[in-house]
């Protein structure tokens, strides 16, 4: 771009600028020098805080709590390394009441045949109960049921609402 | 159809018999539906109509199956109601190949006699003539279905199915949960009647051979349990509560077993056999894998079932009375939810076509399979009983709804659900028994 254009540019820029603030964008301040080789830019650095640390957290109602839901990989009843430490809370607490009991309620997207999924639901639940068991909780206290696809949480039919409704729910009867 | 056998029979003719086969294959995809007219039925009553177009249905009838071409009114030059009126010539020159006439007499307060005529325009004769003396206004439109089946298979040499009944299940979202609805209709969409209403998941209805009885699997009390139905009485009874997965139910076509599906307490699911009288279950498959989905063969010899036993689900098929199973399947790598023909010849299935779910049809001696429907959810295909068109249901606007295809692929409808909702499971009951 040769630089007349370049300028050209830079007035039409601020020239809308000032006739229209509330639709057109201020041109960015930046530290970016253009020009010379072609293609070539440099930036500047060292901001205000060089990690952009920003307040987080304090104010997240869910901070501590137990994660009542789980999620699988597309045609996985494998629990996910970011979930193994939710299964083992869940344990923990399973194993310091005997008296409580859970009930692992299995989940598939919508794709496929709806029996087939009721399957696939239950070896996702069962991946659960074994883990549990794994980590000491009794047989006695774990039980599963598999809802296939018959109980979505998301009604769309993108990735991301098959992703939420790849699951397995802990449920605590009361 | 009717085009069709006439061209095959012109093929004999011209000397092309060697060819014949390849020849209707191609006049397939080009065939016209056959032009044909229902003239409007007469009425001799005391009202000043009579309680049903019969005519009217009949059209519509004809029309759906795709295989006719029902003129309009206006395009009748003679309106005959009795077959000793019908001008052969007219119809000729209108160019259809057969004409219906009729007539509704009434002999009773709530008695009418339902009477019609079938006649071969070019052979000039009479096909198909029957009366049905004891009809009511709540059994005239099953008798006009009874009309348009034995018009259908005079003219197509395939029993009609206007006079069957589907049932399915329909989920409303409500609250923040869903209703389920469990509802028998006509085939045609009329004449629904919700059976079973649930706020938890209602699945698989399944016919009895009689098609008095539906099966199908609830969620009532968070868990699953199958049912058996009787549509008369709306009694039912529980004939599976095991923990863990009690589903997929399937007849035998005695009508006394059905095969079913039970995961356990460690949820691995096998299919069984209930008897349904002594409530006895017999073990059919012993697999890590989910092996679910079991359907009876119409002979009763083997059931047909899904299994992900050497990785994705394929079918196999297994003796019903044990054995090691089978695999059927080979095409692709999913295939789900077998359905076996009434005449068993055709196997349909849930087919993953280049990742979309579609349904395919394997012609078991052949052994080619025919993907059917253009969607990309299609499932739960299930045979009419005259083995000539699937339905099943796909996804349209977000929400399931039904479609029907027949056997070749040839002719599509689309069906719509009065009670609305997301549509699902569609299952085609058997021939009634009159």
């Amino acid at each position: 771009m040769s630089d007349f254009k370049l300028i050209a540019l830079a007035v039409i820029a601020v020239l809308l600028a000032g006739c229209a603030r509330d639709t057109i964008p201020d041109p960015e301040p930046t530290d970016t020098t253009y020009g010379g080789d072609a293609g070539a830019s440099t930036s500047g650095m060292d901001g205000d805080d060089p990690y952009g640390g920003e307040r987080y957290g304090e104010d997240d109602p869910s901070a501590g709590e137990l994660a009542m839901v789980i999620h699988f990989e597309f045609d996985s009843s494998e629990v996910r390394p970011q979930d193994q430490d939710v299964v083992v809370r869940h344990a923990m607490q399973l194993g310091e009441n005997p008296g409580m009991r859970v009930r692992l309620e299995g989940h598939a997207d919508e794709r496929g045949s709806r029996e087939y999924n009721i399957g696939l639901g239950e070896r996702r639940a069962q991946a659960v109960r074994r883990m549990l068991m794994i980590q000491g909780v009794s047989a006695s206290q774990v039980s599963t049921v598999s809802f296939g696809e018959e109980r979505p949480v998301a009604f769309g039919s993108s990735e991301g609402d098959y992703a939420q409704n790849r699951r397995v729910e802990f449920k605590y009867p009361n | 159809m009717l085009k069709q056998l006439r061209i095959l029979v012109l093929a004999g003719l011209f000397g092309w018999t060697a060819a014949a086969a390849d020849l209707v294959i191609d006049v397939q995809g080009v065939a016209q539906p056959t032009p044909v007219a229902i003239v409007p039925f007469g009425w001799e009553g005391r009202s000043a109509g009579m309680p049903l177009d019969v005519a009217r249905v009949v059209t519509d009838d004809l029309r759906r199956s795709g295989r006719f071409d029902p003129i309009g009114e206006d395009q009748m030059l003679q309106k005959p109601t009795d077959g000793a009126d019908v001008d052969f010539q007219d119809w000729s020159f209108v160019g259809v190949e057969a004409v219906v006439v009729g007539k509704v007499i009434q002999a009773g307060d709530d008695v009418y006699e339902l009477r019609f005529q079938l006649f071969d325009v070019f052979g000039q004769r009479q096909l198909v003539g029957y009366r049905m003396p004891r009809v009511t206004r709540a059994t005239m439109r099953g008798a006009a279905h009874r009309a348009a089946d034995m018009i259908y298979e005079k003219l197509t040499g395939i029993k009609g199915v206007f006079g069957t009944r589907v049932a399915y299940v329909s989920a409303k979202r409500q609250g923040g949960g869903q209703r389920y609805s469990l509802i028998v209709s006509d085939q045609d969409g009329y004449n629904e009647h919700t059976i079973m209403e649930s706020g938890d998941p209602i699945m698989s209805p399944a016919w009895s051979p009689d098609s008095r009885q539906l099966a199908y699997v609830s969620f009532e009390g968070d868990q699953s349990s199958i049912w058996v139905q009787t549509l008369r009485t709306g009694n039912r009874f529980k004939v599976s509560s095991k923990p863990g997965i009690n589903g997929a139910p399937s007849f035998s076509p005695d009508g006394r077993k059905l095969a079913i599906t039970l995961g356990g307490v460690d949820g691995n699911p096998d299919v069984y056999v209930l008897d349904i009288n002594s409530r006895r279950t017999t073990r059919l498959t012993t697999h890590r894998a989910i092996d679910t989905e079991g359907s009876w063969s119409p002979d009763g010899r083997y059931v047909y079932f899904t299994s992900d036993r050497s990785g994705g689900p394929q079918i196999y098929r297994v003796a019903a009375t044990g054995g090691s199973p089978e695999r059927v399947t080979f095409e692709g790598s999913y295939n789900a939810r077998p359905r076996l023909s009434p005449d068993g010849n055709k196997l349909a299935m849930v087919h993953n076509d280049r990742g979309n779910y579609r349904i395919a049809v394997m012609d078991l001696e052949r052994r080619d399979l025919l993907v059917l429907s253009t969607g990309n959810q299609d499932e739960s295909p299930s045979f009419a009983p005259n083995s000539d068109i699937l339905i099943y249901a796909t996804r349209r606007g977000g929400n399931g709804v039904l479609e029907s295809v027949s056997a070749d692929g040839l002719i599509r409808q689309k069906l719509t659900s009065r009670a609305g909702g997301d549509v699902r499971e569609p299952v085609w009951s058997p021939f009634p028994r009159f």
